[in-house]
């Protein structure tokens, strides 16, 4: 039994590589191939069209009858008989290289600047594999991004997933390249690899970043995949995880700390649907397939920190909620599998303030164990908790304000008042070019608690008190 | 290497794979697929063709590729060594992978559920001649310091009672490979007994009886064990949405409840979770025990970015893990984070299998199986005849946190307790986030003759006071909305009163304060008499014409909203002073009043 078992393993891969002409079915970005050898399942495809133009495909589904395979360039121009299709025998692989920084690619990694395609350091399965937990470090690294809104209350941590849930029109580009500008670990001096997935974004927008890159001097540390809005959809089902895996090379093997921008998740989200749909599968909610879930938790789950080695991964993945709506599936599954989330108010926005973070519903999940003494500074849990409590109850004062009126408040609820304008307008508001140290942005926090009497502030201690409170006003 | 071939893939679509050429094959038979050997468990048969669901990522099975059959239903490995471990969804430890495999998981490695070379203490529990029942003790290995392993006479065992002990070894060190005991059945046979034997994770183990509940499950967590208590071998689910601390009331749960032993499922969730969890409870100390908690502690970890179909299994492999210690007359308690992912991996597999669909997508079996896995709880009388009782606590992630969706629908019928977590609450920070309007426990009424052992006496009533005094402060609540709080009378107003210091000084918890972090039972009794005293004192000294502001002022008041962080467990006459402090001042206030 054994010698037979070999013989069927080399016949494999002598078959490998074997191309067959004429598909049976082009539907969309699928094609169907019938009368194969045995092909593995997720095997890398290439389809060669009439014109001998290569394009890039990967087994979908297999069996003993038809092969579909999904084509990652679309099927534009090919035609059933005159269609090569060679299964590769291996998964879909990048050959990924330091050397991608400062280059633009598109979802595959091919160069789209028209440069020569960099030297591989080696060949990387782009699925990659799940990282054991026992393995896994628990990050805790402060990264100091200059956002009072998210250093003070949503801090975030290196190796954490972090999204920005944001809408249609807000100012979420804008942020992600504030942060990916500004983004420093205190203790650190080594700057940050920054990996940039694009998915059916425009042109505008991806220009927007190079131009911030570039304006800030970090181009030659950024690598860029775009898959842009006329790149054919299905590319975007690809484009993070080859993002990703250039990602883990850099962090793994080679040491660096890589923050990871992606935007528009909900693109990607998108057009995974569209090829669910196209083959028939059964929807869950909206019509996305019932594996979103595990797909999207595919991408997040890759980041973090691996104990024993130097680098890390930190994703800083950008979603826009179709009409505002977070409990959309693809900002809730998101919530699910991130350490967190931030969250654009478009209210805020509406009134001039930027950026436009309401600190409530927002959460940084990593954050407990990243901040307070010895990381950023001792009173900053404490003073985190209050700033939130205090806020929220902003918030019944100004529902209960427009019923009454202002007049008619407690003069406790109007210090209230006085305190959430002053923190909107100078804590969570600041300019895009801003960078604020962690010590000013708690700074910042007690001058706005100084406008609440001393007696309603019980989530921090006294001692907090005395040494903070009301120190801006005496200096 | 298994030699049995059962089939050749016919199809491959994700997780799921048809076969065909199937002559002589079991439903749900553990198979390999291919030649790296991927686990698989085999799950529909139809003429020649079987349909398998594949626990690795399939990617490079193709069609053609053999499927090897173990003639075994997918198992654990049940003995010394589970406590402190680490297992992926179908029981592979997952510290001894990365030995094999590095820092990823890769596909097709595999390793005992147990060490089969660790050396253990036996002690031999019986001697030769004596005649013993399936499911009794046999013998006894110290597992960790505080956790006896009792070698059980496995529950289901070849050969016809009544069966007798032939021989058993001395008192020593041996691996569990080793022969412990050796029985003799009622025909002459001899069944030789090893330190750990294997049960099928989808059957349930057998027990002699279901006992009534009566005894709490004490959390430490003052919102569940005071308002909705959970009795030891029942069930609860904890739904929430994102962000509103279903894993941290999970954590905390694990940290300080009094079960023996902790089956902590995560299932379909971060990797960082479980990373911390695997960092931070080994340095916690148990208050019961003085010992470290992993030394109660069974991680199972199938994150979301393992393979879904492992995901499905691992719910099983905790409730067997967890029915084990349980046999050996332990109370254990089962976290399970999230049954949502569980129930969606039922999803993803039922739409590859392509059944016809119930609501949004969830095969028409998910209430069996949701039913199926609750009922698995309890409190049992062993066939040893000892006492044990498994508790399940079940996270559920409901997509927008709109708890009409169907997994929270059905969970809700078939468990007993209802911790709803409220996303307003976890935006105020206010955690536990458990709504005290949502929830509910039908375990109060099975649980209170204990409660009213514990001294202090009247917890009953005392709890139903403070509901009552929340449900009213809803309504005065809506009132306020409209007109404000200014034209509510006193008496009216100091409800709104006690209830913000009840929810501030007791239903919140801090679970990284050192202090807060858990209350024991006595503390918790202490502190709502003390609430309710400044109730039944502020209210009467009200009555005789003190106005509420001078009551909020008296320093004693700021002394009961910090006492969860300033009084420890083990000096709780810190509290009765303060009640005396609280008398005298309102005794003073009302004297003031009454000289007038």
């Amino acid at each position: 039994m054994k010698s037979v078992r070999r013989i069927e393993t080399l016949d494999r891969r002598l078959l490998s590589g074997r191309e067959y002409v004429g598909a049976s079915r082009i539907d969309g970005p699928l094609i169907y191939v019938r009368n194969t050898h045995p092909i593995g399942y997720g095997e890398l495809v290439e389809c060669v069209d009439s014109q001998g133009q290569v394009r890039t495909g990967q087994v979908l589904d297999t069996s003993d009858e038809v092969v579909v395979v999904q084509v990652f360039e679309g099927t534009s121009g090919l035609n059933l008989p005159n269609t090569r299709v060679r299964f590769m025998g291996e998964p879909l692989t990048l050959a990924v290289s330091e050397q991608m920084l400062g280059r633009v690619m598109n979802g595959l990694g091919h160069p789209r600047d028209g440069g020569s395609l960099p030297h591989g350091e080696g060949e990387m399965d782009v699925n990659g594999l799940p990282i054991n937990p026992t393995a896994r470090e628990y990050p805790r690294d402060f990264i100091q991004t200059g956002v009072s809104v998210i250093d003070g209350l949503t801090t975030l941590i290196q190796g954490q997933k972090l999204p920005i849930f944001s809408g249609n029109g807000l100012p979420h580009n804008q942020l992600a390249a504030q942060i990916a500008r500004q983004a420093k670990v205190l203790s650190e001096t080594q700057e940050f690899a920054i990996v940039f997935a694009a998915m059916g974004v425009k042109y505008d927008v991806a220009r927007y970043f190079i131009d911030s890159f570039e304006d800030s001097g970090v181009l030659g540390n950024v690598a860029l995949f775009l898959s842009l809005a006329d790149d054919p959809s299905i590319e975007r089902t690809i484009t993070p995880r080859t993002a990703l895996t250039l990602a883990e090379h850099l962090a793994f093997t080679k040491g660096k700390h890589v923050l990871v921008i992606m935007t528009d998740m909900t693109n990607y989200c998108e057009s995974l649907r569209e090829i669910s749909t196209l083959r028939g599968e059964i929807p869950s909610r909206k019509g996305y397939p019932g594996y979103l879930y595990s797909n999207l938790a595919e991408l997040y789950e890759r980041s973090g920190k691996i104990s024993g080695r130097e680098g890390s991964i930190t994703q800083l993945p950008i979603l826009t909620m179709p009409n505002d709506d977070i409990g959309h599936p693809v900002p809730d599954l998101t919530g699910y599998i991130t350490e967190g989330q931030i969250v654009f108010d478009r209210e805020m926005y509406g009134r001039g303030i930027y950026p436009p973070i309401n600190g409530l519903p927002s959460l940084s999940r990593l954050m407990k164990d990243g901040i307070g003494e010895g990381m950023t500074r001792d009173d900053h849990p404490h003073l985190a908790n209050q700033l939130f409590a205090s806020y929220s109850h902003v918030q019944d004062v100004r529902n209960l304000a427009s019923v009454i009126g202002e007049e008619e408040l407690t003069s406790l609820d109007q210090q209230y008042l006085e305190f959430g304008n002053y923190f909107e307008r100078k804590f969570v508001n600041q300019a895009f070019n801003e960078n604020r140290s962690i010590e000013q942005t708690l700074d910042l926090g007690w001058r706005a608690l100084e406008e609440l009497p001393p007696e309603e502030l019980h989530r921090v201690t006294e001692e907090e008190i005395n040494t903070y409170y009301g120190r801006s006003s005496e200096a | 290497m298994p030699q049995r071939i059962v089939g050749q893939v016919k199809r491959v679509n994700g997780p799921v794979i048809t076969i065909k050429g199937v002559t002589d094959a079991m439903m749900m038979e553990l198979v390999y697929v291919g030649e790296e050997l991927l686990i698989g468990e085999l799950v529909k048969l139809d003429g020649e063709e079987a349909t398998v669901q594949v626990y690795e990522e399939a990617t490079g099975i193709a069609p053609g590729d053999n499927v090897y059959g173990t003639n075994l239903p997918l198992s654990v490995e049940l003995g010394p060594g589970l406590i402190g471990t680490i297992y992926d969804g179908i029981q592979r430890p997952l510290e001894r992978l990365q030995e094999y495999s590095g820092d990823t998981i890769q596909r097709g490695v595999a390793a005992n559920a147990l060490n089969h070379t660790t050396q253990w203490e036996y002690t031999p529990l019986v001697k030769e001649g004596d005649e013993v029942k399936v499911g009794q003790v046999v013998g006894s290995v110290q597992e960790t310091e505080r956790v006896e392993h009792r070698i059980l006479v496995p529950p289901t065992l070849e050969g016809s009672p009544p069966y007798k002990v032939a021989e058993t070894v001395k008192k020593g060190s041996y691996n569990v490979e080793k022969v412990v005991c050796t029985l003799i059945d009622s025909s002459g046979r001899k069944i030789p007994l090893k330190m750990y034997h294997q049960w099928a994770i989808r059957v349930p183990r057998p027990i002699a009886n279901r006992k009534p509940l009566g005894i709490p499950l004490i959390t430490g967590q003052r919102v569940i064990d005071m308002l909705f208590p959970l009795a030891k071998g029942g069930t609860v689910a904890i739904p929430g949405g994102f962000g509103t601390g279903k894993t941290m009331t999970q954590h905390a749960i694990a940290s300080w409840c009094d079960a023996d032993i902790i089956v902590y499922i995560g299932c379909g969730e971060r990797g960082n979770e479980m990373t911390d969890v695997l960092r931070e409870f080994p340095q916690i100390i148990d208050p019961y025990s003085g010992r470290s908690l992993m030394e109660r502690t069974i991680l199972i970890a199938n994150t979301s970015n393992m393979p879904v179909s492992a995901r499905e299994a691992s719910i099983y492999t905790g409730v067997t893990l967890a029915e084990y210690y349980r046999d050996m007359g332990y109370h254990v308690a089962i976290m399970a984070d999230s049954t949502s992912r569980w129930a969606e991996a039922l999803r993803e597999l039922s739409g590859r299998m392509e059944e016809m669909p119930a609501e949004e997508g969830f095969p028409a079996y998910l209430p069996t199986r949701i039913a199926q896995f609750y009922e698995r709880a309890g409190y049992m009388e062993t066939l040893g005849g000892d006492e044990g009782s498994v508790s399940i606590i079940g996270a559920v992630s409901p997509p927008g946190g709109d708890f009409s969706e169907p997994v929270t629908q059905h969970t809700r019928r078939f468990v007993r307790c209802f911790w709803g977590l409220d996303r307003s609450l976890a935006s105020e920070r206010h955690y536990p986030a458990i709504s005290w309007l949502d929830s509910y426990s039908e375990y109060v009424d099975e649980v209170a003759p204990w409660w009213q052992l514990q001294g202090e006496g009247g917890w009953l009533e005392s709890r139903q006071e403070i509901m009552e005094l929340l449900q009213k402060e809803v309504r005065l609540q809506q009132i306020v909305k409209l007109v404000g709080p200014d034209a509510l009378p006193d008496s009216q107003n100091f409800i709104l009163e006690v209830c913000r210091l009840f929810k501030t000084a007791f239903l919140q918890q801090n679970a990284f304060d050192e202090i807060d972090r858990y209350s024991t039972v006595a503390k918790q009794l202490k502190m709502l008499q003390l609430i309710l005293d400044y109730w039944h004192l502020g209210s009467d000294a009200i009555a005789k014409g003190v106005t509420m502001v001078k009551i909020r002022r008296l320093k004693v008041v700021q002394e009961i909203a910090r006492m969860r962080f300033s009084v420890p467990n083990d000096d709780l006459d810190q509290l009765d002073h303060i009640a005396l402090r609280l008398e005298r001042s309102m005794t003073q206030l009302g004297g003031i009043y009454e000289e007038r």
